[in-house]
Order: C-alpha cells, then structure tokens, then sequence
C-alpha cells in the first residue's frame, strides 16, 4: 500500500498551478502538505484521491485504497450521527461504526441529527467516517478546520492509530498535530507565474 | 448500493425532503385545467390524456435538481465518487430513487386525477399503464440533465431548458397511449415505442451520466 507520486503537475481550471511534485508514502507514514493559501494543496490533494487526472506525471496508488476528507464533510442535515455513519460504512462495505463514535467522542450525540450539530461537532462526524472507510490511505484537506483544542488531539490520536495499524496519510494543514511526520513545503513547486494558459486545454471533453 | 437507495428515499420522506411537493404540483395542475378551458365534460374528455401526462412530466420536473444538487453541495458527491461504489450505478440508483418518491405516487393518483378531468373508463388501465411505463425514462432521462448541471449556481432552470426537448419522445407516445385506449383504439404501436424508449434510456443514459457528473467533479 505505498502512494507514488511521480514527477506530477496538477492543473486547475486550465491553469497549471504545482509542477514537478515526487513523493513517496510508505506504510505507517504520514506527509504533511504546507504552502500559502491558492498554492494548490487542494488540487493537488483531490488529484491523488483520483477525483481528476494529473495533467503531467502519474500518481501511483493501489485500487481502492484511498479514503478523501475534503472541506465538506458530506452529511446529511436530516439524517442523525449514527445514520451518517452507519451510510458511509455500509457504502465501504464495513459493519463496525462503534469505534469510530469512541476515536471521536460522538457517543452522547449519536442520536442528535447532524443538522443540530455545531461545526466542530460536525468536523468530528466527518473525520469519525475516515474510521469506517477502512482504507489504508487517508488523504485529508485541512482536517482541524473548526475543531477545538481537544478535538485535534483526539484527531491527532486517530491519525497515529492509524499509522501504527499500518496505515499513512497525506494532510494538508497548518497546525502543528504533534506527530512525528515528514513536512512538505509545495511553495517551490509553484507553477511559473504569469504562464498563458495551457493551449488546447480540452480536459472537460476528454 | 442499497445504503445509497434507502438513505435516499429516508431523506425523501424526511423534513424538506421534497415527498409530495410533486404530487401536490400534479393535482393543482388539474385542478387548473377545468378553470382555464371550461367546465365543458366533452372537451375535458378529450383533451385529459394530454393534459395528464402533461402535469406528470411538470410534476417530475419539478424535482429533478434535487437529484444530484444536494449531494453536490455537501460534498457527499465527492466521498461517493472515491468510494468503492461506481459512478454508473450511483446514477441509476440516484435515478430508481427518485422514479420511487416522485414518479410512483404519479402513477397511483392519476386515476384519481383522471376522474377530476372526466376520463372516460376505459382509459383509466392505459392512463396508469402508459405513466407507468413513461416515468422511469423521465427519472433516468432527469438524473442525466442534474449530472450535466451539477455544480452550477441556479442551475435548476437550465436543467430544465436542456432536459425538456429530451422528454418529447416519451410525452407524445406516452400521452398517445393513454388517449387511444381512452378512444377505445388499438394500442400496441405507442405502447410498444414507449416501453422501447424506456429500456432504451434505462440501459444508456447511466453511462453518459455518470461520464459527464465525472468530468463535472474535476
């Protein structure tokens, strides 16, 4: 379960905006993504979940393997916490949600339905449904948004569970998590500035 | 998959799910035909069928941006996407979804509606039969037009601008259908064209769906 990432350029809305990026994640390894806001962390992040193509290079990641958190933790308002997750398990095909509810503390609000849920309580629901994917690769977009003190500990906790259960990470953030991570610095990898946009960009119709 | 389908309906039936909203339109639809073109039973006999079909497929309209626009929003579409479920079958199920809250309630009041418009008896069985038959294309057909918008503000009237030439097929042999068995004429060319069309956009449309919601999530 190693993430390749190869010599990539990611592109967004016909505009270069990272070039040449190589890294490697291996098992029980986390990488943390840091450079200023528009730099392209999120472009870069949804290129590796496989959402789009990178427009150069190639991204190496086994089938099926990587579980996305994006700025959105895409909950149902109407639905309640334990629903939410018990949906995304079942889409995962997983059984097993009570241990997600304990890694992030939902326990008193598993009834509540996520609509009545303060952000940050939402933000935990979120990263509870990292836990019921069951993949081995997290790939998160600024995880601690909206998240207290206490919350990013207990999401600090998740992280090095995870990574001790032989799993790796790839976040974006600009906390400090208190791991024992590698950190990434994109800003050199910033596409030439003032480039034209790429000629002949036809990605929508391919 | 089946998660996906009953999470679906469960949102339906839930607070500002939408359960109902087209069915109320449908009845209101009838209700306002007698008052614009007159209580006149003759007139209102022939022109029922039409005006039938006419109000379901408004009626379904109504709720096609809901398909894919709430999820996109949420960024459940995103999640779904890199989940182990396949784009073509999210679509298809996203589509029975909303064929079950919207297009079979259609189809069991509009013998009730009929009645409202003074549908001779025997066309009550073909009026169900061809509605029946009918609504699954306007959900699939619906479900490509909502993964063409997805993603654009107010994108709700384009989907219909884009969606409503696509449903003149299945209108003119399915409204076809029910005013022949209301004139008591042989039926089997519409109803066979319209079951045709119906398999037909069953069996492709997911793919052109799930094809053009992809290229919208980049």
């Amino acid at each position: 379960m190693i993430l390749r990432v190869k010599d990539v350029s990611v592109a967004r809305g016909g505009v270069a905006v990272l070039e040449g990026l190589s890294f490697e994640i291996n098992p029980g390894q986390a990488l943390i993504v840091k450079g200023p806001n528009g730099v392209g962390k999120t472009t870069l992040l949804r290129t590796v979940a496989g959402l789009q193509p990178p427009f150069k290079g190639a991204v190496e990641a086994p089938e099926e393997a990587v579980a996305y958190a994006a700025h959105s933790d895409g909950l149902k308002t109407m639905l309640s916490v334990e629903e939410n997750l018990r949906f995304w398990a079942d889409v995962f095909g997983q059984s097993d949600i009570e241990e997600a509810i304990q890694a992030f503390d939902l326990f008193d609000l598993r009834n509540r339905l996520a609509g009545s849920l303060s952000a940050g309580q939402k933000r935990r629901l979120g990263l509870a449904r990292l836990l019921v994917t069951g993949r081995p690769i997290w790939v998160l977009d600024e995880p601690t948004v909206s998240l207290d003190v206490a919350s990013v500990a207990l999401f600090a906790d998740a992280v090095r569970a995870h990574l001790a259960d032989g799993g790796s990470a790839l976040l974006a953030t600009h906390i400090d998590l208190g791991l024992d991570v590698t950190v990434l610095d994109v800003g050199p990898f910033r596409a030439k500035q003032g480039a034209a946009p790429i000629s002949g960009y036809d990605e929508a119709f391919l | 998959m089946k998660a996906l389908l009953f999470r679906d309906l469960k949102l339906a039936f839930r607070a500002g799910g939408g359960f109902g909203l087209g069915i109320a339109f449908f009845l209101i639809v009838v209700i306002l035909v007698p008052f614009s073109v007159g209580p006149e039973s003759g007139l209102l006999t022939k022109i029922a069928p039409g005006v039938l079909w006419l109000g379901a497929l408004l009626a379904c309209l109504l709720s096609l941006d809901r398909i894919l626009a709430l999820d996109w929003e949420d960024g459940t579409l995103d999640l779904v996407a890199t989940s182990p479920l396949p784009l073509e079958g999210v679509v298809s199920v996203k589509a029975l979804a909303h064929w079950l809250t919207t297009g079979v309630p259609l189809v069991v009041a509009a013998p009730v509606f009929g009645v409202l418009l003074n549908l001779p008896p025997q066309g009550f069985v073909w009026l169900v039969t061809s509605l029946a038959l009918g609504t699954p294309a306007l959900s699939v057909i619906g479900t490509f037009g909502a993964a063409l918008t997805v993603g654009i503000k107010r994108g709700g009237l384009l989907l219909s601008l884009l969606i409503l030439p696509l449903y003149v097929p299945t209108l003119i042999f399915g409204a076809e259908l029910a005013r022949r068995g209301a004139e008591g004429q042989d039926v089997a060319t519409p109803l066979l064209m319209l079951a045709g069309i119906t398999f037909g956009v069953i069996a492709l449309l997911p793919f052109a769906s799930a094809l053009v919601l992809r290229m919208n999530l980049r």
